[in-house]
């Protein structure tokens, strides 16, 4: 398993990068890391004709912090985050842990990730618990896209050809707030079986899953236990998981149930 | 911008177990290919291809990392350690090396560099592992033969005679 030939360009500066983003289209693939794109490339399943590496852009090199967000640029590798000092976002910390294997964390960034979109990949779940940000650029013009509204399908998203994510926003914990995250590997850092973030306020509690539909997916559930039990078999039961190699579905939905369950009240529990 | 074209080889330079090293390499090499087949450094070990067995794993800028899932050209400026970095003198093991001698932590041998790879550069890290951090972070290597248990002997052993003995 080789890649298949390309050019390689080392951007030195966001303008280039998305000139040539601008030029080559879907022919360009953005390398960061690499932790995703080359075993895509390793196996063929991307054949891009250039591959722009961005990790020399020193603007994307940093992690941008205020009171309520944190703002993660392309090239922030996620042992950067896990290194960076007062995260103030429990549930990112959390779910980095399970984000692959301290030996991929080390190249891997938060971006590549979420441009990824693996249905079963932490990051996503937790751009998506969260309600975070998706800052897309091409040479053109900027946008920001909601978590929620970013992941389309099975490794698909709202980006088009020419835009990059250039960084995402995750909020940073807000007081009397309580999130939480488990997740079913057959060992860690393998791919999630069901991984499940859990975000809680007086009133509601948000769950979102990964693994087990399309992309990752989120509920409001009330805090009240008497109609969130119900409400959360009638989610686990509507999302559209399917059979593979290391699950049945119907296996998935009732780790849905189990593990939703146990989340949702760790979150209310530990509400600061 | 440099550009470097699929159809040429570009010379590619790291320093590698401390000393400077340059080959030539098309863009799409993979480094572990790089380190075997151009440098002459077979102590790094190929099984997957796609970053999940874990024997490739080498160091990057003090890190470990999969060897396999980058490329030659990204390594450019870095500072990369393999498996034939670890021995202080070529008549000596190191303490981790030695431990995997003594508690049988081998048997084929195919996945250990990797395994010491990433031993080396964690218990560096965190002297006082403990044994379920120390299995978590295991989690991303695969042994097919000798088995687990002797392993984690061979890293137990490593820890507590690292933290001992810290310039051993
Ligand atoms: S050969 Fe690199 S992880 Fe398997
Ligand atoms: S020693 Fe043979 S695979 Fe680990």
């Amino acid at each position: 398993m080789k890649p298949a030939p390309f050019d390689y360009l080392r951007a030195g500066t966001a303008a280039e990068a998305l000139e040539t983003l601008h030029q080559c289209g879907g022919d360009a693939r953005i390398l960061a890391g690499g932790q995703s794109l080359l075993p895509m490339l390793n196996m063929r399943l991307a054949r891009p004709g250039v591959v722009i590496d961005i990790m020399h852009v020193p603007e994307w090199q940093r992690i941008e912090t205020t009171e309520t967000t944190l703002r993660i640029g392309a090239g922030v590798r996620q042992i950067a985050l896990e290194r960076h000092p007062g995260l103030r976002q429990p549930l990112l910390t959390a779910a980095l842990d399970w984000v692959g294997h301290a030996q991929t964390r080390s190249r891997g960034t938060v971006c590549g990730s979420v441009a990824h979109a693996d249905p079963s990949a932490e990051l996503p779940l937790v751009l998506v618990a969260l309600k975070g940000t998706i800052h897309l650029r091409s040479r053109r013009r900027r946008r920001d896209v909601a978590a929620a509204d970013f992941f389309t399908g099975m490794m698909a998203t709202t980006r088009t050809d020419e835009e990059m994510i250039e960084a995402v926003s995750i909020p940073t914990a807000r007081p009397g707030t309580g999130t939480a995250f488990r997740e079913m590997a057959r060992r860690h850092g393998d791919f999630a079986i069901v991984a499940c973030a859990a975000v809680a306020d007086a009133t509601t509690v948000r769950l979102a899953v990964a693994g087990v539909a399309d992309r990752p997916t989120a509920i409001d559930l009330p805090a009240d236990p008497a109609t969130r039990d119900d409400a959360l078999d009638t989610f686990a039961w509507s999302l559209d998981a399917r059979d593979d190699l290391h699950a049945t579905a119907r296996y998935r939905r009732e780790l849905v149930r189990q593990i939703g369950r146990s989340v949702m009240q760790e979150a209310m529990q530990c509400r600061a | 911008m440099p550009r470097l074209t699929a159809d040429r080889r570009h010379t590619v330079r790291f320093t590698l177990n401390g000393r400077a090293v340059e080959g030539e390499a098309e863009p799409r090499l993979l480094l572990v290919d790089f380190l075997r087949h151009v440098l002459g450094a077979t102590g790094t070990h190929v099984g997957c291809e796609h970053g999940v067995c874990g024997a490739c794993t080498i160091q990057i800028d003090g890190d470990p990392a999969r060897a396999c899932i980058m490329l030659a050209v990204q390594a450019d400026g870095a500072d990369i350690r393999t498996v034939e970095g670890l021995a202080p003198a070529p008549d000596r093991l190191s303490v981790l090396q030695d431990c995997f001698r003594e508690f049988h932590g081998l048997q084929c041998g195919f996945c250990t560099p990797g395994i010491l790879m990433s031993l080396d550069a964690f218990l560096r890290a965190q002297p006082d592992a403990t044994e379920p951090e120390i299995r978590t972070m295991l989690s991303g290597h695969l042994c097919r033969c000798t088995g687990y248990v002797p392993i984690m002997a061979a890293a137990l052993a490593a820890r507590d005679r690292l933290k001992a003995n810290p310039d051993a």
